[in-house]
Formats: C-alpha cells, structure tokens, sequence
C-alpha cells in the first residue's frame, strides 16, 4: 500500500523542488520559461493524443481550441483584476487573484470544450479527411472571429495579463505560474488517464479499432465522440490560459494552423495512443527548438531531418502506443490510477 | 540507433551549453531578437546583415571607444521563428543566459509586444527597430523604437496625396487581418475625412489573411471613382493589387505606405508599380552622404539595395552604441550598466540617424521624419518629398 502512494510523493517533491529552486532564483527566468512552456505543450500534446491517437480520428484544429481558452481566460482575468483601457477598473481586489485564478482557467477551458462540441457535432458522420478538413476550417473560424472583435484588440492582440500575475505574486510572493501550470498538467494527465482506462472511456479505443463493431457492441459511439473531443478541447483551453499569462499577451496569428501542426507532430512524435509518449516528445519538442537555436536557419534541417530518420526507425513513434508501465512492467506496483 | 541518437543529443547539448563560456573580458554584447525562419525570413536577414556590417567596421577599428577604454562588440543572433512565444523565450534568454547589455528586435509588432514586456520587467534596454504596435514601448521606460508611429505616417499619405495629386475623393484597400494594415488604414480614413469632408473616401475596402484575387473589391473602389487609391498593405499583396486593378482598367496613382519598401517589391511588381508614391523611412536612391554611404557598401557586400529593416537596424544598433558611449563607461555590473544605457538612450538630444535625424519622446518613440518615394522608370526609389512632425 505504501508503495501506492510513490507517485504522488515523487511528484510534489519535484514540485517543491523546482518552486525552491525558482523562489531562491537557483535556476534564471530563461529556463524557468522554458519549464513552464514544457508544461503548457505536455498538455497540448496529451490533449490532442485523446483525440489522434485514442480515438483514432484525424484533428487539425488543436490551436482554434487553445485560442478560445487563451482569450476567455485573458479577457476575464484582465476585466477582473486589472486596470484595462477598454475594461477601467479592476472588479474585485488583487487579493483574490489567487483562488480566482484556477477558476478562471477552468471557465476557459469549458468556454474551449463548448467551442470543440460546436465542432463535434457536425462532423459525427465525418472522420479521416473530412474531420480534418472540419478542424483546419473551425481554427481559421475561431481566429478570423478573434481578429474581427475590435474590443479585445483585433488582430493588434490583447495583453494585460502580467498584471494578474504580478498581483498573485503581489499577495504571497512565490512563483504561482510554476505551481498552476505544474498542477494543471498533472490534472490533466490524470484526467485523460483515468478517462481512456475507465471501463467507459474504453469505448474510444474501441472506436478507433472498429466504429461499426463499437456501434454494435453497444458503445454509443455518437457520443463516445462527443465527449472526448469535449475533453480534449477544454484540456487544450486550459493550455491557452496557462500560455496566456505566462506569455502575457496572446495575438490570434500565434494560434494559427502553424501551432496546430506543431501539436500534430508532438502527438506523431511520442506515439499515437500513448500518454507517456505525449509527454516525452512534448519535452523533447520543446527542448529541442531551444537547444538548437543556436543553428539558426540550420534548425529547420536539423529538426525534420531527426523527425524523418525517427520516422524511418520508428514509424510507430517513441513509445507507440505502449506505456511506461508496458516497458517496465515493474514500476505496476507504484502507481495506479483506478 | 538510440545510442547514437542520444550521443548525438548529449552533444549538441554540451555545444550549446559551452559557447556561452567562450566570452572574454573587454567587450560590449548586444542580443538581436529576430526572425531568421518562419514568415519573413528576409527582415532577419537584412537586420543580421546590416548589423554584421556595423559590427566589422568597428571591430576593424579596434573596438568601441568608451570613457578611456575600447570594447570589442559580440553581437549574438537568436532566431525568433516570427513567432511570439519564442521572442519571449529568446529575449529571457538573452538577458538572463548572454548577460547582455541592450537588446535589439523584435522586428514585427506580433512578436515586440510580449518580448517588450519581457525586457522592461527585466530591466534590459530594448529597441525595436520595426515596430509600430503603440503598445510596443507604451508605458514601458525601457524599450524604445527606431520607427516613427502610424498616427504620424497616416497623415503625412493625406497630405501629400492633396498635394500631389489634388485628389478630393479616396479609396482605401486594406488586409484585415494585419493589424499593421488595418490601423493605417483607419487613421489614413480618418485624417482624409476630416480634412476633406464627411463621405470623400469613397471606397473602404478589405481582404482577409493570404488572399489572392482582389477583383471584388477592385471593382467596387473603381465604381466610386476615386481620385486616387491608397493601398497600406505588404509588398507581397501590393504586386497584386496594383496588377489586377490596371487589368480592371484602373488608370489613376496608387499612394503607398512603408511596407512596400522592400527588395522584392520590383521582382513582384515589375512595370505596373512605375510611378506610384509610397511614405517610408528614407529613400535608397539618390541618397547622400552617409546614407549613400551605407546603401553602396551594403550592396556591395550582399548584392542586393539594402530595404528599411536593414537601414532601420542600422540605425537601432548605432543609437545603442551612441548610448553606451554617453554612459561614459562600463562597471562590468551588468544591472548598473543596463540603467545607465537606458538613461543615455532616454536622453539622446539629437542623433543623425542615415533614415532621418531624430531623439526620443517621453514614451520611447522617435521623433523624426517621413519621406515620400517615387518608383521611376528603372525601378528605383527615388526621393520626392520630406515630411516632418
């Protein structure tokens, strides 16, 4: 039983480990940022893996959803507690930014799952092609809609969110980024874990083995659907938020198709189908872009010439669509997750 | 496979974790935040390349002169993929990681703003070169640019297209989706309205994001019959535009605005754009002195007329050098010397820049001039008029 509880226990030791490590400013800002945007991509790529690679279903789109949860999240935190040109002033005191805050990254993330069931629902006779093509048509949708409000800056963007930030840190000064993207990533793991291995769940890798034989094995495969792009929708709303306050200002030319491919590739990289390989590649992705920067023009040869020759030698991905647990079939007795 | 893989990681590792280490004492580092890969390779291009030449004039003298001491200048490109949240992470990088002293970029405003935020948070003088976002440096004492602002060059499109052309009646042809586009556009109609009447631009037209065909709209503005059309738009899209409307049968000037100063418009363009005006930073063909200067010797070295951005950064990385000087001398301390840059550079009284003279007003922005180019026959930019504020 003790060893149940191994996870957890490792986990907040790295948690406090690295808020330690960024309070005492041990580690600089550069890698703090960096640390937060592996976060912030862990939860993009697992998010899209439910849909890619549980699912088996073909989205382009992830960025369209990142980008109704960076805004929704932007404009009410903005509107609450800052100063704003178009919002005046703050509605509530600085001191609640920190219980208000998860709420508020919650609230975009429902916004960003209500925006995915707007898409879903067209495209329950569609899959392959077409959802694909209703996904890159739903994120040039959300953007253009974006760039038409002239209330929250248009295609100028919107920023402001710095502020909320400095106000948590105002009312108990730790790095609260670090902790909400820390504890946002760790929830949806565990949500979209114990989502595909729930007796219910199952039925989405059953659709992606047979929708007729799902349909028939009585999976209501209509709306097995529904509820995991719903899932992985608000999840990738979530990031939004997160990235919009860590970044400070969200443009809707940073969510464009180019951000979506860029989750694509994460999720083809780790391995469609398996959380484990979402969050390695999301921290190999990230890690990569920054530690080739230095190349120059010579890193866009560098970076998909390794994806190619990952490809060639592993077309299933890094992990395929096995787990850690599949690897090591000794680490079963640390953790579970039913 | 993985082994290699992994030796190959762990190496690349290492490499960019020791070229930071290399640095020696006795010089003067400045990080340019911009975009060398994603949308608009050739800003980068051109702001590395006129860097690059500034960097070995000075270097060749021995360094820069600063109180009793010189300085060589390492100059550390970081590529920003034209996207936001790398400007950031770069700019972090190069203050925190490369200790330097002044940051120079981002170039276009998608990317300034957030980077802009980073930098004056961290207390490291930046300058845009390129920017003309208002938020880029508003509020913000740290962060400068070397541009002038679209309040500023709307107007001056106004003034001298009733001047040029006695034009009473405007059309406007602008992208929706570029902010840059957009915001000229609306202060252009704006200014046009009040100095000619309620209902004298007759047609105000818009495209969406990479947008080919303009026939649409082109024949709305024709209908109206304006006396002139003024198009804010990127070079890319102005090839187009001006094509397809002289294919509708449009006969009349076309006004332009900065963005249609690059190396490429001519390429794209060809004989359609001959003879049309635009407002821009300064004018490569028939320039003097040190302008000239630098444009021949720019050429020279890369084959090409230097654009705005080059010239731009040229004079962004003078002006942080200019800055470093009046500071008198370096401690070494990086913070002390970073508030000392940013004071020199707030009170900079005039400085003869090769886009203009100019010094900073109280937000960071240039005060400076406008001139307006024609397009002659040998596909020049030929200087024709100068505005100023």
């Amino acid at each position: 039983m003790k060893q149940k509880l191994a996870v957890p226990v490792l986990l907040f030791a790295l948690l406090a480990v690295v808020m330690t490590l960024v309070q005492f400013e041990v580690i600089d800002l550069y890698i703090q940022t960096i640390i937060l945007f592996i976060g912030i991509n862990i939860i993009i790529s697992s998010s899209l893996n439910l849909v890619n690679g549980h699912m088996g279903e073909f989205s382009c789109g992830h960025a369209g959803f990142i980008a109704v949860g960076a805004y929704v999240s932007s404009v009410l935190s903005v509107a609450l507690f800052a100063q704003d040109r178009i919002f005046g002033a703050p509605l509530l005191p600085p001191q609640y930014t920190v219980y208000a805050f998860p709420v508020i990254l919650v609230i975009g993330g429902l916004a960003a799952a209500f925006a995915g069931l707007l898409v879903a629902l067209p495209s329950f006779r569609t899959r392959g092609d077409y959802l694909a093509i209703i996904t890159i048509a739903a994120n040039y949708i959300i953007i253009t809609v974006i760039i038409n409000i002239d209330k929250i800056g248009g295609a100028r963007g919107f920023m402001g969110m710095k502020r909320v930030v400095f106000a948590m840190e105002d009312t108990a000064a730790i790095p609260w980024m670090v902790l909400w993207v820390f504890l946002f990533t760790i929830l949806s793991i565990i949500a979209i874990r114990r989502f595909v291995s729930s007796t219910y769940g199952k039925g989405i890798i059953a659709i992606q083995q047979d929708e007729v034989a799902a349909e028939i094995m009585s999976v209501n495969t209509n709306k097995m659907k529904l509820i995991a792009f719903m899932l992985s929708s608000g999840l990738a709303g979530i990031a939004g938020g997160l990235y919009a306050h860590v970044i400070g200002y969200v443009n809707p030319k940073s969510f464009d198709i180019l951000k979506s491919t860029e989750a694509l590739v994460m999720v083809y990289l780790g391995g469609m189908g398996s959380i484990t390989g979402s969050i390695l590649s999301a921290v190999l992705f990230t890690l990569l872009l920054e530690l080739l920067r230095p190349l120059q023009i010579i890193k866009w040869i560098v970076i998909p010439l390794l994806l190619i020759i990952l490809m060639q030698f592993r077309p299933e991905g890094i992990m395929g669509n096995r787990e850690l647990v599949d690897i090591f079939p000794k680490l079963k007795k640390f953790y579970r997750f039913k | 496979m993985k082994k290699i893989f992994s030796a190959f990681l762990f190496l690349l590792l290492t490499l960019a974790l020791a070229v930071p280490g290399l640095a020696k004492s006795k010089i003067i580092r400045i990080g340019f935040n911009i975009p060398l890969t994603g949308e608009i390779p050739k800003v980068g291009e051109s702001s590395k390349y006129a860097a690059e030449m500034l960097k070995a004039d000075i270097n060749g003298k021995g360094g820069l002169q600063v109180g009793s001491e010189k300085y060589l200048l390492e100059f550390i490109y970081e590529d920003n993929e034209s996207k936001a949240e790398s400007a950031v992470a770069v700019a972090q990088k190069l203050i925190d990681r490369n200790k330097v002293l002044a940051i120079i970029g981002p170039n276009s405003s998608k990317q300034a703003v957030p980077a802009g935020e980073i930098a004056d948070m961290n207390q490291t003088p930046m300058i845009s070169p390129w920017s003309t976002n208002p938020d880029t440096t508003k509020d913000r004492p740290w962060v400068f640019r070397a541009a002038f602002l679209d309040p500023f060059q709307g107007p001056v499109a106004v003034d001298f297209a009733m001047e040029q052309f006695k034009a009473h009646k405007a059309a406007v042809l602008y992208a929706l989706a570029n902010d840059y586009s957009k915001g000229l556009a609306e202060i252009f109609k704006n200014d046009w309205e009040k100095k000619n009447g309620k209902g004298s631009v007759v047609a105000f037209e818009s495209y969406g994001d990479k947008d080919q065909d303009f026939s649409a709209q082109l024949t709305t503005i024709i209908a109206a019959k304006p006396d002139f059309i003024f198009l804010p738009n990127n070079y890319n899209e102005v090839a187009l535009i001006v094509k397809q409307a002289h294919d509708l049968g449009w006969k009349g000037p076309f006004m332009g605005s900065d963005a249609w100063g690059s190396a490429e418009l001519m390429t794209l363009c060809g004989k359609d754009c001959i003879g049309q005006y635009f407002s821009t930073h300064y004018a490569a063909a028939g320039a003097t002195g040190a302008t000239k200067e630098f444009i021949d010797r720019y050429q020279a070295k890369y084959g090409y007329v230097p654009d705005d951005v080059a010239a731009l950064t040229w004079d962004a990385t003078r002006l942080v050098l200019q800055a470093i000087q009046d500071a008198g001398k370096l401690t070494g301390n990086v913070r002390k010397d970073r508030k000392a840059i940013r004071d020199a550079m707030a009170n900079i009284k005039s400085f003869a820049g090769i886009t203009g003279n100019m010094k900073f007003d109280d937000q960071g922005d240039p005060i400076k001039c406008a001139v307006v180019v024609r397009i002659n026959d040998k596909g020049e930019f030929v200087f024709t008029k100068s505005v100023c504020p």
